[in-house]
């Protein structure tokens, strides 16, 4: 395959071809790279992948479907939030201030993620609510939701990962918004857990937890798992870890399924 | 291909054949320039070593590079925990101690691991044993260890995040995942201590509600003062 006579080719019917890629430099960056590597075997993934940059048509289904997954979650926990502050149980100063902050941001992804979808030509889900009749009556169980759907949407990002890869909105990396939404629910989780006097990491324990919170980290790999890679961590290294630290040092993926499931983030929304 | 459509219905886009052979020309040019950069630098790397350079030494590139680069930067915080539960902080407060030695097990968690699946799942050589530099931290003064520490776990978080879109492997990707989230949680307890409620406010989490992706050179730029062999980062992920 050579590039450049497909190139000179398509200038011939296209006499933009070279404008429409997005940075002329990263153009050259990428094609020596890709030179560098001496993998004649990538090219034609390459090239198909400037040209549908370049030509950008529609975004596949199943990435929108992922998106739209992300923000139906961001929406429950928007609307809860929303009704956790309506609620007006929550003590004023440090509590108020988290919990404001958190509704902030949950605000922001519902925003971030429906403008994606419809500028990748999709249509972004709408009225999604945390259904009114599991809303926890008093401040403390309140609080124990906002863990399970925020531990939840940390477990959640992480299972789309790998759907993510390689695709882009324009030269925006749709896998690093997911990652950088994901790290962000990560510190939610980590501050609700401590307003709960719990440890700021899933300990081994909490998959042995009732309803709602047990759930939350259980699955096919549960939280308390101890291997990664087919390694045992508490084993396998050179240096023995507790079960604890190594379920703690990792947390897991919940599949699609496993969190829409009714006793899970599906027995939440409306 | 609609936008092909259009300009071939349209006379003023046949109207400009001028523009055309410059576009065509300078293109060439960057691309001969390209074909013999490419040229010298493959004479001058070889793929699988520790390679050091005037740059310092490369992490490797590809998905190798990403692991490395991960396990440079979980060598890094592995040591700087073991110094924090060695030599604890005069003031830490009740709890803090038991807390950061379950950080400082995690962190040497990620630290072996990553080094036994750069070894025995991608089957490459890990980047070597590094020293690091803790002259400028007071281990013995609470403030200077959350600090160093905040520091250490949002820069931890950033790396993550940029350096995800480089893995070409999808199980390397959810391995990554599975450790930043853990880092995030570490960042957010290390901020709450040294200040209650900033876990993710404002000069972490942007206007979208984004935590920060940084560059793999950005971040070896940053981590470089507290670690004394000279680290490079320029082909991680390519």
């Amino acid at each position: 395959m050579n590039i450049f006579r497909i190139i000179e080719q398509l200038s011939e019917v296209d006499s933009d071809v070279l404008g429409r890629f997005d940075s002329r430099r990263a153009v050259f960056k990428t094609l020596g790279d890709t030179a560098k590597k001496g993998a004649l075997a990538a090219a034609p993934v390459f090239v198909a992948s400037l040209f549908q940059k370049a030509y950008g048509q529609t975004t596949s289904t199943s990435v929108i479907d992922v998106l739209n997954y992300a923000l139906t979650l961001e929406l429950l926990e928007e609307d809860f939030y929303a009704k956790m502050i309506a609620a007006n149980q929550v003590p004023a100063g440090a509590p108020a201030g988290a919990i404001a902050l958190i509704k902030k941001h949950e605000t922001a992804h519902v925003k971030l993620l429906s403008d994606t979808i419809t500028a990748l030509k999709g249509t972004p889900v709408t009225g999604k609510k945390f259904n009114p009749a599991k809303f926890p009556a008093d401040y403390t169980t309140q609080l124990v939701v906002a863990q399970a759907l925020e531990d939840t949407g940390v477990r959640a990002y992480k299972g789309q990962a790998g759907a993510l890869m390689g695709q882009m909105a324009g030269a925006t990396s749709l896998l690093q918004v997911a990652l950088q939404i994901h790290s962000v629910e990560a510190r939610h989780a980590a501050h609700i857990r401590t307003m709960r006097g719990q440890s700021p990491w899933i300990p081994a324990s909490d998959s042995s937890l009732p309803e709602p919170l047990g759930p939350v980290y259980t699955g096919a790999i549960p939280e308390s798992n101890v291997t990664q890679a087919g390694y045992d961590l508490t084993k396998q290294l050179p240096t023995p870890y507790s079960a604890t630290d190594a379920a703690a040092a990792f947390d897991e993926i919940l599949t699609k399924d496993e969190v829409l499931a009714s006793s899970r983030a599906g027995g939440l929304v409306i | 291909m609609s936008k092909i459509i259009n300009s071939s219905g349209d006379e003023a886009g046949f109207a400009q054949p001028l523009y055309v052979p410059i576009k065509r020309r300078s293109f060439f040019m960057y691309a001969g320039a390209t074909a013999g950069a490419t040229a010298l630098l493959l004479s001058g790397c070889s793929d699988d070593d520790d390679s050091v350079t005037p740059n310092g030494i490369s992490l490797g590139s590809g998905d190798v590079g990403v692991l490395n680069y991960a396990y440079a930067l979980e060598q890094l915080e592995a040591a700087f925990y073991a110094a924090v539960v060695k030599t604890p902080a005069t003031d830490f407060k009740t709890g803090e101690l038991d807390y950061f030695k379950q950080v400082a097990a995690h962190e040497a968690i990620h630290r072996d691991f990553l080094k036994a699946a750069i070894v025995n799942v991608a089957k490459a050589t890990p980047v070597q044993d590094l020293t690091p530099d803790f002259s400028k931290i007071t281990f013995t003064s609470r403030q200077s260890v959350l600090e160093t520490a905040r520091t250490f776990e949002d820069l931890g978080v950033a790396a993550y995040n940029g350096a995800g879109k480089y893995l070409k492997t999808a199980a390397y990707l959810v391995i990554a995942g599975q450790i930043v989230s853990v880092e995030a949680r570490h960042a957010a307890y290390v901020r709450d201590l040294l200040s209650n409620g900033s876990f993710a406010d404002d000069s972490i989490v942007d206007g979208s509600g984004l935590d920060k992706a940084m560059e793999p050179v950005d971040v070896i730029n940053a981590a470089q003062g507290f670690i004394k062999e000279k680290l490079d980062a320029a082909s991680v992920g390519k």
